[in-house]
């Protein structure tokens, strides 16, 4: 390698054009982790009530929707506000390239808030039958109640994609060799179960001892696997040159060296401890502690991994 | 046909004068740049030397710009050109991540995607795009890579073994060749930036020109904001206090 390296090129740019600088900002950072919850809940809801009795999760119905529903809204919103024409975003309906992972998800997320929207009405109108007797709209919701539990599966399955997508966006942008296929797919699939138990943790304070122990154990497994995934990447960087000098960027020290170690220990490590140790004994408090250090921390490894290669010179 | 272009860098001079004919020819802002001719030393003294690059969107066969765009405001022409209509874009910067070549920017008048179009407009009506015309030296050379009579299929014919393009390992597969060139030139990572090399580091915009890092809320009001109107008054009443330090 030494042959390529700058010590034995001796090439020194003296004149060209300043660096374009970080593109996709902490509104991009917002987004992904937004959507994790957003999706996360729905997929870790789905594995809950397999597990267990709609009973021992009284809220549930409802809540975990209402929780998807605030976190998509926040992943579209800044969706929308990151474009810098944000009212032409219904060119990605009237012109969609299908080519493009951003079409694709865009029109599957839009469904997926649609159909998550649809059970939040008929979980909440069901859940208080009190309010809104002469609506017409809780008339309609009361009326097709089943047709949450009819549309539920799809939505679990559409949450898969949904959440996968960013990662197929990153893949096709090509210029940033850190992001790559499996890895980011994989980074996804753990951080929407970690964002999901985290978000569902929040609500589980009247749940039965066994659905805590459920989430702890998501919590606990997803947090640990992030921290594997991201020292997998951080240590064998050095199979790409490319992903390798935008990894420098962290190993060189530096306020992303900062930002990524705190993710690292404060949001995956801790959390995984605490939430391991709830799993034996049962702490509402110290699991929230454990679930809010793992939002945060999953917050604070995708701005990381988003702005260092954007960081890169790329000719 | 298929419209491809080569360098020699053997020949180019670093005049740049293709920079600043593609600057008037499709009046990029200040800030941007859709061609740059990059300036590096190499070596130590008393082995040293410059080389001069130009750099400019390759036009790839296969474009990670155009697949990812999601309302293909990046396409592809019958000649082979990715050309880019501005007026679907939707600012998502999604080519910018993919490019690997960087050759993408955010146009700060218009807020959308721009880059080099090999100056389709021209082409169109006959002509060689405006930076080919003004290299004194014709380091330049555009033409049908498809037509083996073509000058810049007899060129790349006849430096065999010399010709190059930018990161063949992204498979992109560029249309845009050079020759003289190498390791320390074409490869970004072979190359040390040091403090200095860029005279435009902090480029501020007049208020009417927009600014890239316009504030989310503009972006929902650009729409229904009127144009302030511009005379020759305003720029003597321009207040140069609020801009210093910009540059
Ligand atoms: S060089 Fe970049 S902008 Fe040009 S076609 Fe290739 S990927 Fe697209
Ligand atoms: S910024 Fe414009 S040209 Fe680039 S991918 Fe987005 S919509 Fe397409």
């Amino acid at each position: 390698m030494v042959e390529h390296g700058i010590h034995a090129t001796q090439a020194v740019v003296t004149l060209d054009v300043p660096l374009p600088g970080i593109i996709w900002g902490w509104m991009i950072t917002l987004n992904m982790w937004a959507k994790s919850i957003g999706t996360g809940v729905i997929i870790v809801g789905a594995f809950l009530l397999y597990r267990h009795k709609k009973e021992e999760m009284p809220n549930l119905r409802w809540q975990m929707p209402l929780i998807s529903f605030i976190f998509l809204n926040i992943f579209l919103l800044f969706t929308l506000t990151d474009l810098h024409h944000p009212y032409r975003m219904v060119n990605i309906f009237l012109h969609p390239h299908w080519t493009s992972a951003i079409t694709v998800g865009a029109w599957m997320a839009s469904l997926f808030t649609a159909l998550v929207t649809v059970m939040l009405v008929i979980g909440y109108f069901d859940a208080h039958p009190y309010t809104g007797k002469n609506w017409k709209l809780a008339k309609v919701a009361r009326e097709n109640s089943s047709f949450y539990e009819k549309i539920f599966p799809f939505v679990v399955f559409l949450a898969f994609p949904v959440t996968l997508y960013t990662a197929i966006i990153m893949a096709e942008a090509a210029a940033r060799e850190l992001w790559q296929t499996p890895a980011e797919v994989m980074q996804m699939i753990w951080a929407a179960l970690l964002a999901g138990s985290a978000g569902l943790i929040m609500i589980s304070g009247s749940w039965s001892k066994e659905s805590r122990k459920d989430l702890a154990l998501v919590l606990a497994i997803a947090t640990l696997f992030s921290f594997l995934m991201y020292m997998g990447e951080y240590f064998f960087s050095f199979k790409s040159a490319e992903a390798e000098a935008t990894l420098a960027y962290v190993h060189s020290g530096g306020e992303y060296n900062a930002e990524f170690w705190f993710a690292m220990v404060l949001g995956f490590i801790i959390p995984f401890f605490l939430a391991v140790r709830n799993m034996k004994e049962d702490n509402r408090t110290l699991l929230r502690f454990a679930a809010i250090l793992a939002l945060i921390g999953l917050y604070l490894a995708k701005d990381v991994w988003l702005k260092i290669p954007q960081m890169l010179n790329l000719s | 046909m298929k419209l491809g272009f080569l360098v020699d860098l053997n020949l180019c001079m670093g005049c740049k004068g293709c920079e600043v004919a593609c600057k008037v020819e499709n009046e990029v802002p200040l800030g941007s740049w859709r061609l740059r001719v990059k300036y590096i030393d190499i070596g130590t003294f008393p082995e040293a030397s410059r080389s001069f690059t130009p750099l400019r969107c390759n036009h790839c066969e296969s474009a990670p710009c155009e697949r990812i765009c999601p309302v293909s405001a990046l396409h592809y022409l019958e000649n082979g050109i990715v050309n880019v209509d501005s007026s679907r874009c939707i600012g998502c910067a999604g080519c910018m991540m993919a490019c690997p070549y960087g050759a993408i920017y955010m146009d700060p008048e218009t807020n959308t995607a721009d880059k080099c179009t090999y100056c389709a407009h021209r082409v169109e009506s006959g002509m060689m795009p405006a930076c080919v015309v003004i290299c004194p030296v014709q380091a330049n050379i555009f033409g049908d890579i498809d037509d083996d009579e073509s000058h810049i299929s007899r060129y790349i014919m006849e430096h065999q073994g010399a010709v190059q393009v930018r990161k063949p390992e992204k498979n992109t597969i560029p249309k845009h060749f050079y020759v003289g060139g190498g390791n320390q030139t074409l490869n970004p990572l072979a190359q040390q930036r040091i403090e200095g090399y860029s005279l435009f580091n902090n480029v501020t915009h007049l208020k009417h020109i927009g600014n890239p890092h316009e504030s989310v809320i503009d972006r929902f009001l650009e729409p229904f904001e009127t144009e302030e109107k511009l005379d020759n008054r305003s720029f003597v009443d321009f207040d140069n206090k609020a801009y210093e330090g910009g540059h």
